[in-house]
């Protein structure tokens, strides 16, 4: 019980229930985004054949890079959108390491600081490293 | 085949993935890949960046609904993330020099090894006493259950460290959320109660899988013509099989499917020894 009057008990719980709402929204955003992106593809590329997937050439730099993505998405190019969904699902997870980071601020816990901001640095290092090879 | 029938096609298997990735317990990803590659004749590279977006959309799906339950420990998934982080990352780095038929048995391997981890017998057992790591990192937790607030402590948390970092580099490598090696690490190392530590492997796999998908669509991995079929589809039958769950305990599904999936490994493993992929 003593736990439960306790003051970061109430914190912890709300925190919890801020990233589960943040982690429900992110995904939902993101299906929405899809849907409207892939149902703009199959309107405009539905009635040709399908690309060869069976051999692997990769994507282009406006499907894999965040600037073409979002000039292609303003430019309502179908795939575009999709992929725009897709960085809003990539970005939902790395979203809660950053709340959890504001979280244990509040909470006044340099432990988890220390510790959520070692996890979101190797985060930014898989996207920023030049990783692609 | 237009494309307008292959993404139908499609959108119908990855509901079934994601169904049957629900009701076994082994996630809407690691379906995915079997279904592109064998079925759909995909490359395997354009079917682990579809699986990685599959795991991040199912994992965070459910976290939200076993977070706001209070049964993650969101310490101990934050802690461990570092390692599965690190990993995927190095996993996604290794991928780059592995032949794709050796990916596609190793795949086999692993799912394999998870169908049988979702049979075995799980533990229920709360410690009393933990580590003196488990402490100093405020690991110890407790959660809800039809009795009241159960409290738990764990041990063995380097163990359990080194577990997620091997759990990471198999997530970043096949593009699967690994859960079965995260649950196997929080379980047979760390003695966490099974509801603990599935809930808390699945809080992680967003994040892991996280890591390696952004080098994966660096590197053109992730089509949108793929991806979108897959991601709607998988997430409604991962939805679809949530309801179910609450309705019935599916234990002789369960264990027709995951016989099911015995076979389609052993054909991943087959193809990939005769150099098909």
């Amino acid at each position: 019980m003593k736990k439960v009057l306790s003051k970061d008990f109430w914190v912890d719980q709300d925190i919890e229930q801020l990233i589960g709402e943040l982690l429900r929204y992110g995904v939902i955003t993101a299906s929405i985004v899809v849907f409207f992106g892939g149902a703009f593809y199959l309107y405009q590329h539905g009635g040709t054949g399908v690309p060869a997937y069976r051999v692997f050439v990769g994507e282009g730099a406006s499907y894999t890079t965040f600037k073409g993505i979002i000039n292609g998405a303003m430019g309502l190019n179908a795939k575009d959108v999709i992929q725009l969904g897709v960085l809003v699902l990539i970005a939902t997870p790395i979203m809660r390491i950053a709340f959890s980071l504001v979280a244990f601020i509040m909470e006044r816990d340099k432990l988890y600081v220390f510790i959520t901001l070692i996890v979101l640095c190797v985060m930014l290092f898989s996207i920023f490293g030049g990783l692609k090879v | 085949m237009t494309t307008l029938t292959f993404c139908l096609i499609l959108l119908a298997g990855a509901y079934l993935a994601g169904l049957v990735g629900s009701l076994t317990g082994l996630g809407g990803g690691v379906v995915v890949i079997p279904l592109l590659t064998l079925v759909f004749h995909v490359d395997i590279r354009y079917a682990i960046g579809a699986a990685l977006l599959a795991s991040i959309a199912t994992s965070s799906g459910a976290a939200s609904a076993y977070v706001k339950e209070g049964i993650t420990n969101i310490r101990l998934g934050m802690f461990l993330e570092i390692a599965t982080t690190i990993g995927a990352v190095l996993g996604a780095l290794i991928a780059v020099y592995t032949p794709t038929n050796t990916i596609a048995m190793l795949f086999g391997g692993i799912l394999i090894f998870s169908a049988a981890m979702t049979l075995r017998k799980k533990n229920q057992e709360a410690l009393t006493e933990g580590s003196k790591l488990s402490y100093l990192l405020k690991l110890n937790s407790s959660y809800p259950t039809k009795n009241g607030e159960v409290a738990y402590k764990l041990k063995n948390v380097g163990a359990g460290f080194s577990m997620m970092t091997i759990a990471g580099i198999v997530s970043g490598l096949l593009g699967i959320g690994s859960g079965a090696l995260k649950v196997l690490a929080m379980d047979t190392a760390m003695h966490i109660p099974f509801k603990v530590s599935t809930t808390t492997s699945n809080f992680m796999i967003g994040v892991t899988a996280a890591a390696s998908a952004v080098v994966y669509l660096q590197r053109g991995y992730m089509d949108p013509g793929i991806a979108f079929p897959v991601i709607l589809g998988v997430l409604g039958g991962a939805f679809t099989g949530s309801k179910l769950l609450i309705r019935m305990d599916p234990k002789v599904l369960r264990i027709i499917f995951c016989l099911a999936i015995t076979f389609v490994a052993v054909e991943m493993m087959y193809n990939g020894y005769n150099h098909k992929f």
